[in-house]
């Protein structure tokens, strides 16, 4: 019961505090916004780039052509070049006589020119179908295909969705050094926000030292008040997390430019975004009271 | 009983200046004790160091059982709550009433609501102050300032009390009110340290009277000997 009444003192002191330097905790709480708003956007991102680069990579097949001139020795030795470049995850190989048959079973229009081909004649290339670990290196793994010899043409993928790809990517990691930045800049802010209360506080301070109030007592306060500041600041990122995203997705029908990248379901996703971002909030807040207190509440 | 033993003291501060040596002193409960001596002659320092706002440079300070120069910062606080202080300039918090002042001691320590009240009350009456619970420091004359002062520095039943010139900045006549309740502090039961500068107040109360000069102990009359 004891604690319970000077925790509850300490945050009606905090919240004092709070308002006590109203100007400089809007610039605390309008700092921790915007941070926490360019967190929220780079989440958003990166989860859904995530997701749909899962749901890509397994369509995004290289497919490598070959000379239809070369032995089967020749193939195993070719499978084997395969084998060792990086990033290759799987590979598999398809004969001309599979595909043509399959060619062939899908459509009668196929099947009535195909089925007078001689074996000579066939135009169908043997392949290898390779799959990459990492659709990013896509790029370079088919170059690496390519200088094989024997294979006469590579091709892989839609094109517009690997760029997509690597278009988020440079976005979140733009998002993941401006978000480091802001951080910074926002814990300094609140620290000073912090150490402007205390100064206001001196006085009160120095009393409760002689009436014999411990360290924790003295300091608990202020860091509250830095928890209260990143709380505030967490709420505006929080509503326009919620309502932008569901606003997104209900407009792009859940997805974007194709029906390829899906986009994530909107509940429990947002939900989830909003605790991450009241939990970054309330950390830089404790943070930067915490840096402030140490420095100026040393006895 | 005693409550405070000072065994070869000394303090010398960073900047060179020596303002307490070879001082050896004993105080026992329920004792009231004043010290005096010129400007500059180690009174406010000998005190602080008893709450441990100042370490000695050596020797050795006993204050209820606790070796307080040898006390760890952050366990300071722990002598504090044994001991109330009160100043020349009452330290008071002037955007809070009186009462509010006084119940600072008690609610940064969790105490509950009407514990705190009962408390602040008899405490203000104790000082004679129990009509004006409700004004500002700003209100009261400067007697008044140091009554909340000295409530607030009794409110938790401290076993010693210390005073650093509590009259300093007072008239003759209200000095002597401050001395009846601090006589009356006293009577029941807290140890009592004043540092003072008026004759007049050592005169009339009769009490243990030491004199400092050039931070050494020159005299030290026992209760009713100091003419
Ligand atoms: N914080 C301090 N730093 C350096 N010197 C101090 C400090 N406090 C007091 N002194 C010096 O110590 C001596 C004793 O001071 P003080 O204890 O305040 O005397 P008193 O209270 O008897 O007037 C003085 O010479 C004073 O200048
Ligand atoms: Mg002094």
């Amino acid at each position: 019961m004891r604690t319970f009444r000077i925790i509850g003192r300490n945050i009606r002191d905090a919240f004092k505090g709070v308002f006590r330097n109203f100007s400089l905790s809007l610039a605390s709480i309008s700092c921790i916004t915007i941070t926490l708003i360019v967190v929220a956007v780079s989440f958003v991102l990166s989860y859904n780039v995530d997701n749909f680069t899962n749901l890509v990579e397994k369509d995004v097949t290289i497919v490598a052509f070959l000379d239809n001139e070369l032995t089967d020795e020749q193939i195993d030795e070719i499978r084997d070049q395969i084998s060792v470049i990086n990033d290759v995850d799987k590979y598999e190989f398809t004969s001309k006589t599979e595909i043509t048959r399959d060619m062939m079973d899908s459509s009668e229009i196929f099947e009535s020119v195909m089925k007078n081909w001689t074996e000579d004649e066939n135009p169908i290339q043997n392949t290898f179908q390779i799959k990459v670990t990492d659709i990013n290196v896509i790029d370079d793994v088919a170059s690496e295909v390519k200088q094989i010899d024997g294979i006469t043409l590579v091709k892989y993928g839609e094109g517009m969705v690997e760029q997509l790809i690597s278009a988020f990517d440079i976005v979140h990691k733009i998002c993941i050094v401006s978000v480091i930045a802001l951080i910074l800049v926002t814990a300094f802010l609140i620290s000073n926000t912090i150490k402007i209360t205390i100064n206001s506080r001196q006085r009160e301070i120095s009393i409760m030292r002689l009436i014999g109030a411990s360290n924790l007592n003295i300091r608990i306060p202020f860091i509250i008040e830095g928890l209260i500041l990143g709380a505030l600041g967490s709420i505006i990122p929080i509503i326009v997390t919620i309502y932008g995203y569901n606003t997104i997705y209900t407009n792009f029908n859940g997805q974007l430019l194709s029906p390829f990248i899906k986009l994530i379901e909107p509940t429990p996703f947002v939900y989830m975004i909003s605790l991450i971002l009241l939990g970054i909030g309330v950390l830089v807040g404790m943070f930067g009271s915490w840096r402030a207190v140490r420095k100026h509440l040393k006895i | 009983m005693e409550l405070i033993r000072l065994t070869n003291v000394k303090k010398t501060y960073k900047t060179g200046v020596t303002a307490i040596q070879d001082l050896n002193l004993s105080i026992n409960k329920g004792e009231f004790v004043f010290i005096i001596g010129s400007t500059g002659c180690g009174k406010s320092t000998l005190i602080k160091m008893l709450y441990r706002e100042e370490k000695p440079t050596s020797g050795q300070i006993i204050v209820g059982g606790v070796d307080v120069g040898k006390l760890r910062n952050r366990k300071v606080y722990k002598v504090r709550r044994k001991i109330g202080v009160v100043f020349q300039d009452f330290k008071l918090l002037p955007k809070s009433t009186v009462y509010e002042n006084v119940a600072f001691a008690l609610e940064i320590f969790g105490v509950p609501k009407d514990e705190i009240h009962a408390k602040v009350l008899k405490v203000l009456e104790l000082v004679g102050l129990k009509h004006k619970v409700k004004s500002y420091p700003s209100q009261l004359s400067g007697g008044e300032q140091q009554r909340v002062a000295i409530a607030r520095a009794i409110v938790n039943g401290p076993k010693l009390l210390i005073c650093d010139e509590p009259t300093g900045n007072l008239d003759p006549n209200t000095s002597m009110e401050i001395m009846r309740v601090l006589e009356e502090i006293n009577k029941l039961g807290t140890t009592i340290i004043m540092v003072t500068h008026s004759i007049d107040i050592v005169k009339e109360l009769n009490k243990r009277v030491i004199v400092l000069d050039s931070g050494r102990v020159v005299k030290d009359y026992a209760e009713g000997t100091y003419r």
